[in-house]
């Protein structure tokens, strides 16, 4: 305020601030003024920072208020502001100068109306049911005997105590307790990393992984539980490989994930009885079935063993059994030895009956008889062999006679006398012949010598003939070298030395030409 | 009568053989034999059971968390 004090120059008598100052101011005035407030209104846009500041808007149909909720304070809330949820926020005013903001620094939310989250939870189940995450089929058997049993919930507080007493009563276990926070912001997102972390362990690893989960919670108000409602928390149980019980609130109070846990239980110590029998039980149970084993046998034992004797005595005692056959086997036994005597000797006896008729002078007769006949049949033989013999002989006699030579030698002295009477007639006929031919010659012959020209010449007349040939005209006469001039008593040549035609020629044709 | 060993049985397991055999026994229609192979796997599963039963033993562990939440081993817990 020192321009108070220094000189007021024209059109600076308002006071100046420097932008910090102002700023300064103002934050101050708006937290002095308005204090630790509540506001109620719709929550918009939420926006997580990375640091893990929450921002976020609340608002009413014309105005919106920036809220802010530090890293640090996000834990205590017990509702996660969540958009379009009508809440109530608890916080400080103030401003932020690097943005010329002024916002409203929340350290609490709750839930303006159960109606508005209760309608929220629905729309959430409807959709989890939609996508078969509530289905019957999913839920897994609990098994009978967990050895290790991990449990979801707060390590300090009455719910773990309780879990962890009941489990003693009944059967002590090996437990795990993955401490989460069981309400508030960082509630869901711990219980379900914890799920999904039970379900990473190795079985049999340095951390042993649990066939068993509970998540638990005690009973509190519906904002307190309002982290078992959050999706990701239902996802994780849904997805959880061990069979898993939820145990939040109390019986009254359902939260989400007690539609996907494999089974809910209305309380903590109740998970605790789903979770194992009760030891001693079973034990009873394991020595009454002993006992039932060794009853049941030895009952069977006596019945067996009473049957045993009432059949023994049903049965006849082996000497009265055998006594029968024994006595037989006597009597047979000392007849044995006479019936195979006697039967010895009456079989003897048959032997020398027959015996008796095989002496050697029988044979000797039979043999001599056979001998005779022998002998006789042999003689017969030999007669009626020849007879045979002459039989045949006198056949083939026969035979032979009709093959004789006579017969023969008659066909051919017939067939001869034949011949010789055929040559006569054929030297008869033929002499005959030849002397009618020599007949008829002679006459011929007569014929011809009267008809020849040897007659004529006795009559006078001559032949001539001219070099061989016969002359019968003067020409043929002149032209010859020599005549030859027949006559009947013989021949006479005409000029024989030198003219060879002669007069032969010359006579000879008109001769003969005056002849023919 | 199942063939598997009873020393890998389960007590679950054991303890329902258990119950057939007794039953069966009980019934008392098996032959003499059988009812005495049936009397001595009874007697081992019921050795099993026992000492299944006799495991029991309380330990209860925290898991320790490291800042980003994952494990890192345990803390034993009183339980008291």
């Amino acid at each position: 305020m020192s321009d108070l004090i220094d000189d007021p120059r024209p059109g600076q008598n308002l006071p100046e601030y420097t932008v910090s100052e102002v700023s300064g101011a103002v934050k101050k005035t708006l937290e002095d003024q308005f204090g630790r407030i509540r506001v109620r209104g719709e929550v918009g846009r939420v926006f997580t920072a990375r640091s893990g500041h929450l921002y976020y808007d609340v608002k009413d149909d014309r105005n919106v208020l920036a809220c802010t909720t530090w890293k640090g304070q996000v834990s205590s809330l017990s509702v996660v502001p969540e958009e379009g949820l009508e809440v109530v926020v608890t916080g400080r005013m103030t401003a932020f100068g690097g943005q010329s903001k002024y916002n409203l620094n929340v350290d609490e939310v709750t839930v303006a109306g159960e109606g508005a989250l209760m309608a929220m939870l629905e729309k959430r189940k409807k959709a989890l049911a939609a996508e078969g995450l509530f289905d019957p089929a999913r839920k897994k058997p609990l098994p009978y005997l967990p050895d290790i049993i991990g449990v979801i919930t707060s390590p300090s507080g009455a719910v773990i105590r309780d879990i962890l007493h009941r489990l003693r009563d009944r059967f002590p276990r090996k437990v795990l307790i993955w401490p989460v926070a069981v309400q508030g912001a960082n509630c869901a997102p711990e219980v379900a990393r914890a799920i999904e972390g039970f379900n990473a362990l190795t079985p049999g690893g340095g951390l042993p992984r649990p066939d068993l989960l509970i998540v638990a919670r005690g009973g509190g108000s519906i904002e307190d539980l309002w982290g078992f409602n959050e999706e990701i928390v239902a996802r994780a149980a849904a997805a959880s490989e061990i069979p898993l019980i939820s145990a939040v609130g109390h019986e009254t109070d359902t939260t989400l994930i007690d539609f996907v846990s494999d089974q809910r239980a209305p309380t903590p110590t109740a998970a605790a009885e789903m979770a194992v029998p009760v030891r001693l039980e079973l034990l009873a149970w394991v020595g009454d079935s002993e006992a039932r084993m060794a009853r049941a046998m030895s009952q069977r034992m006596d019945a067996r063993r009473q049957r045993l004797r009432d059949l023994s005595r049903a049965l006849p005692r082996p000497d009265s059994l055998l006594s029968g056959p024994v006595q037989r086997l006597d009597v047979w036994g000392e007849r044995l030895p006479l019936a195979l005597v006697r039967s010895v000797e009456k079989r003897r006896g048959r032997l020398i009956e027959a015996g008796a008729s095989l002496r050697p002078g029988l044979l000797r007769r039979a043999l001599e008889e056979r001998q005779r006949g022998l002998k006789a049949t042999s003689l017969r033989l030999s007669p009626s062999l020849m007879r045979l013999v002459d039989q045949k002989r006198e056949a083939l006699a026969r035979r032979a006679d009709r093959l004789s030579v006579q017969p023969i030698l008659r066909d051919l002295r017939g067939k001869r006398e034949r011949l010789d009477a055929l040559s006569q007639r054929l030297s008869t006929a033929g002499q005959a012949q030849v002397k009618d031919w020599r007949t008829r010659l002679d006459g011929l012959d007569r014929l011809r010598e009267t008809l020849g020209y040897k007659e004529t010449l006795k009559r006078g007349y001559a032949v001539v003939r001219g070099d061989g040939a016969v002359v019968t005209n003067t020409k043929a006469a002149k032209a010859a070298t020599s005549l030859e001039i027949e006559f009947s008593d013989g021949r006479l040549t005409v000029g024989a030395a030198s003219a060879k035609s002669g007069g032969k020629p010359k006579s000879s044709p008109p001769e003969q030409g005056s002849l023919f | 009568m199942s063939n598997t060993p009873v020393d890998e049985m389960s007590f679950e397991a054991a303890m329902a053989e258990l119950e057939k055999v007794v039953g069966q026994l009980e019934r008392g229609d098996v032959a003499l034999e059988e009812s005495i192979a049936l009397y001595e796997r009874g007697a081992a599963l019921k050795k099993r059971c026992e000492a299944k039963l006799n495991e029991a033993q309380e330990k209860v562990a925290a898991i320790t968390l490291d800042a980003d939440g994952q494990p890192t081993g345990t803390t034993p817990v009183d339980p008291q």
